[in-house]
């Protein structure tokens, strides 16, 4: 498979390909989205390089949004509809943080951002391997 | 640069608050202007630590010791200690319990992943007499 084209996105093509509602960061649509990055495990966002990321997640509760500014993370994509709270709401608030709810699914959000050119945070991508 | 000192309070399991004395001291280390990947590995550890006193320790303090040359995290707590140091720095042990995994925490990475950002790490645990963490980074030349 070739590689198909890499491209940086911005928050704008984030909210429209995910067809998401934005709670927190209007102001920010034309800032730059360099990864993307999905998980349930914070404790797996805390052990990547996950600065400048988008966070896809199914997790809905205030930690998601320390973990995010802790993990350099610049938006956050809650996944399958989920609605944050006011205090979720309230925190990202406080740290200008992006926070945006998108009705698809986290396999489906990752895809979307993926086909226009959206790649993880992989320091190294191993080698191919062939099998017959 | 004269030492900075400063003095966090951690409350075992008020979950409203966990993560705000890091995320103070990472707004702390941005004033100060430290390179970026240094706050990374410094607020991580942190953070990793006072989520570990809120869901494992008893009440306990988190103290930033910042002077020209190393960036110290002391952090203790009265709780119960860490039973088994050596099993807790092995990636994948987790103590944790279903709530907590249920908030993306207790993969058994947290103690692990300290040890990796840190430029040193002492762990000192008195079974029943709380746990104490000295993590320090060394500040490079610039």
């Amino acid at each position: 498979m070739n590689d198909m084209e890499t491209k940086d996105l911005s928050l704008n093509d984030v909210k429209h390909l995910l067809r998401a509602q934005i709670y927190v960061g209007e102001d920010k649509l034309d800032m730059t989205v360099k990864t993307g990055a999905a998980s349930d495990l914070m404790s797996d966002m805390l052990t990547g390089r996950n600065s400048d990321a988008v966070l896809l997640t199914g997790l809905c509760n205030v930690q998601v949004i320390r973990t995010s500014i802790i993990a350099g993370v610049v938006a956050v994509v809650l996944v399958r509809g989920k609605q944050p709270t006011q205090e979720i709401i309230t925190q990202a608030r406080e740290h200008g943080l992006p926070l945006l709810s998108t009705p698809f699914t986290m396999f489906t959000s990752c895809g979307r951002l993926f086909s226009k050119g959206l790649r993880g945070v992989e320091e190294k991508v191993p080698a191919a391997t062939h099998s017959r | 640069m004269p030492a900075l000192t400063k003095s966090f309070t951690i409350k075992a399991r008020d979950f409203a608050k966990a993560g705000e004395s890091s995320l103070q001291i990472q707004s702390i280390l941005k004033s100060i202007g430290f390179v970026s990947d240094l706050i990374r590995r410094i607020s991580i550890c942190a953070y990793e630590a006072e989520m570990n006193v809120v869901m494992h320790g008893g009440d306990g303090e988190l103290l930033l010791t910042v002077d020209p040359q190393n960036i110290v995290l002391d952090v203790s707590d009265d709780g119960p200690g860490i039973e088994d140091v050596e099993l807790a720095l092995r990636e994948g042990y987790s103590t944790a319990t279903p709530e907590y995994r249920e908030m993306g925490f207790g993969a058994g990475m947290g103690l692990p992943n300290i040890k990796k950002n840190a430029d040193s790490l002492e762990i000192n645990s008195h079974n029943g007499r709380g746990a104490h963490l000295k993590i320090s980074f060394k500040v490079a030349d610039s």
